[in-house]
């Protein structure tokens, strides 16, 4: 069978049983298969959160960007899990004990007044569609790969099935059906991180594989890629930091804290049966994240690998990596990399004319390097590798069987159609019933309301799939900057809400407003106005990251920090809380009298 | 409120500090402030400071929500707020 026949058909066979699964739950009793029913284990409410979290950005993007910044990218990792701690001790169980359905909701209620539950939709808006951009970035290499076509052919048949997907929408809100897709997704993760362990190390646990001894040696895996990745100019793997250690420190806040922001991720907390349950539910998703979390940093440092020793195999044997017939031949590449040329994610460029690929860090600050380099007739890097691309090609890289490699596809598939489709049905009820119904049009029809919702969710995906046609960074750096934007505006403010008594509507609405400002703000000075090309502003006189070397993408942590300080000033300057909301908050903090989620919606 | 609430919240506040300082000093203090100098240590082929950050805090992560969430039970039933 054909690699491509392969992919169509495990595809396939993944899709069909998410349908059947669909069909089936529903013939039973509907209501009980929705989390809100309440009836779900919280094992199974834990596989399909973790299913709805992990997005394109975690499954397709992450180890790629790992593999390219090393020890650096541990940022995402910790990150993209810390921030459940966070959710499970802070948020979670008050939450629940509040009630509502909807975080707009929270906000209405606890700050007394429909403007904060408006700026709570903004704010849920501008994170949400930032979101999108970088899922639409990773479907575009989904769909590209998949259908082997172009990367921006690949973006719009992907707008087009993630729309019909989501206005299909059956697919979500389904426990069961998204606990298939979990299972689909870490098995396409794990099976050739296990399968490429072996083949390095001799260990099957990609987790120990990545601490283990390189086969048939004593030589540390980790220990050897070091020594690999400067052989080609590049920094050490182990211990190279994201630009400074400051800025991975607020990288990392501003990803934790913006976990415990993102609309998708908190409802997931409201549905739960108790608050006992929402303390507890957030360990089992964060145990589901983490084996695929934990899988990540070994398929990123084996991918390394064997993707350097690939285009050098010189690099293995200590023999002399410069040497003339050292690197392959472009015309003897193995046929992933014409695969992946299709795309226009992997390309090749001859800058010396010998017709051998030299993929090296042609930046290399290391003096020697460098004229070792110029000695050999080396006159650039000639291959450009799409940090996107590696976890997709891993597989092929690898050498693994046909129905590994299409195994992988309908994972990173299943992983990207679901969390854009989750996020477009958030964007459309937000505009829809939280403004539109809620603020501007009391009289909406039921079914004005669903028409608003559906082209709300059209222009979100149009909106969305033409920023990603020139994204502002790879998926896993602009679901980042997603990230910033929740933790500078919506974290604070629930956080306020919860643990302070006194603080007020002004108060929250002006720090919402100022946080996710300064964070707009510097964001759009380095990427553009809403990510436009050409409009950026004052990096060209204040250079990049001019803010204490900290770059956009990071800036949620400042974000938050000024969201805090201009709601507390705010709120000395205001009216005080009223009495009746400040008993509220108190009786929100003791689990007796939960009583099931109202608010309908 | 008949409840002891402020005992109640006193002793949930505590352990919400307790849990933030070993969150805080697994990640942020070994993963990245100290990692340079964990380094230096090995645990099997990992460079210890490497390892807490790409591994040993996500695991540490999930023992201490399972860890919060049962000492939290136990704090509801001391001050007999638990839910029916």
């Amino acid at each position: 069978m054909s690699l491509q026949f392969t992919t169509y058909l495990i595809v396939g066979l993944t899709f069909a049983l998410y349908i059947g699964i669909a069909i089936w739950a529903r013939a039973g009793s509907t209501k009980e298969f929705y989390v809100a029913g309440g009836s779900v284990h919280p094992v199974m409410n834990g596989m399909a959160t973790g299913a709805d979290w992990m997005s394109a950005a975690s499954f397709i993007s992450m180890a790629g960007l790992i593999s390219n910044m090393g020890y650096g990218g541990a940022l995402f990792l910790m990150g993209w899990t810390g921030g459940y701690v966070l959710l499970a001790m802070l948020l979670a169980p008050y939450l629940r004990k509040f009630g509502k359905f909807t975080v707009p909701q929270f906000f209405g209620t606890r700050y007394y007044s429909k403007a904060a539950s408006t700026v709570a939709v903004i704010c849920l808006l501008i994170a949400s569609t930032t979101y999108i951009i970088g899922q639409m970035t990773g479907v575009g290499v989904a769909f590209s790969r998949f259908l082997g076509v172009s990367n921006s052919t690949g973006i719009y048949i992907g707008m087009a099935i993630v729309f019909m997907y989501a206005v299909f929408g059956g697919m979500k809100g389904i426990t069961y059906t998204q606990v298939a897709q979990y299972c689909v997704l870490i098995l396409a993760y794990t099976i050739p991180a296990i399968f490429i362990s072996m083949q390095l190390t001799g260990n099957p646990i990609p987790q120990l594989g990545l601490g283990s001894d390189m086969a048939g040696s004593s030589v540390a895996l980790l220990h050897k890629l070091d020594l690999i990745v400067q052989d080609l100019g590049f920094s050490q793997y182990t211990t190279t930091t994201r630009l400074s250690t400051l800025n991975m420190f607020v990288y990392t806040v501003s990803l934790m804290i913006g976990t415990a922001g993102l609309p998708h991720v908190i409802v997931r907390f409201f549905t739960v049966p108790k608050v006992k349950d929402a303390r507890a539910s957030a360990g089992w998703a964060l145990v589901f994240i983490a084996i695929l979390y934990t899988t990540a940093p070994a398929v990123a440092a084996m991918a390394k690998m064997n993707l350097l020793k690939t285009i050098n195999p010189n690099i293995m044997t200590n023999a002399d990596v410069f040497a003339p017939d050292a690197q392959i031949a472009y015309d003897q590449r193995p046929d992933w990399m014409k695969r992946w040329e299709v795309t226009g994610l992997l390309k090749f460029a001859d800058k010396n004319g010998d017709g051998h690929i030299q993929y090296y860090n042609d930046a290399s600050k290391n003096a020697d390097f460098q004229a070792k380099a110029a000695a050999a007739g080396w006159k650039g890097n000639e291959l450009s590798v799409n940090a996107d691309i590696m976890v997709l090609a891993n597989p092929e890289i690898a050498m693994l069987p046909n129905w590994v490699i299409a195994l992988v596809a309908a994972g990173g598939l299943a992983a990207a159609l679901s969390t854009a489709a989750g996020l477009l049905l958030a964007i459309s009820s937000a505009i829809s019933h939280d403004l539109l119904k809620e603020k501007f049009m009391p009289d909406l029809t039921e079914k004005g309301e669903l028409m608003a919702g559906k082209i709300a969710m059209a222009c979100a995906i149009v909106v969305a799939g033409l920023l990603g046609l020139h994204p502002p960074g790879f998926a896993a750096g602009t679901v980042a900057i997603a990230f910033g934007l929740a933790a500078s505006s919506i974290f604070p403010a629930l956080m306020m809400g919860i643990f302070s008594k006194t603080m007020n509507k002004e108060g929250a609405m002006a720090g919402m407003l100022a946080g996710i400002g300064v964070t707009m703000f510097y964001v759009f000075a380095h990427k553009g106005i809403f990510f436009i090309k050409g409009t950026e502003f004052l990096v060209g006189s204040l250079g990049q990251n001019f803010f204490f070397g900290i770059e956009p993408n990071a800036f949620g942590t400042i974000g938050a920090i000024v969201n805090f300080a201009v709601a507390f000033a705010v709120k000395n300057m205001t009216a005080k809380v009223p009495d009746d909301i400040a008993a509220m908050v108190e009786n929100v903090r003791i689990p007796r009298g939960a009583k099931a989620v109202d608010g309908a919606h | 409120m008949q409840h002891d609430s402020i005992g109640y919240w006193k002793a949930t506040l505590g352990l919400i500090r307790t849990v933030l300082i070993i969150w805080f000093v697994v990640s942020y203090g070994f993963g990245i402030l100290l990692a340079p100098e964990l380094n230096n240590i090995h645990l099997g082929g990992y460079p210890l400071g490497f390892w807490f950050a790409q591994q040993g805090s996500e695991y540490i992560f999930v023992v201490l929500i399972f860890w919060y969430a049962w000492k939290m039970g136990k704090i509801d039933e001391k001050f007999d707020v638990h839910e029916n």
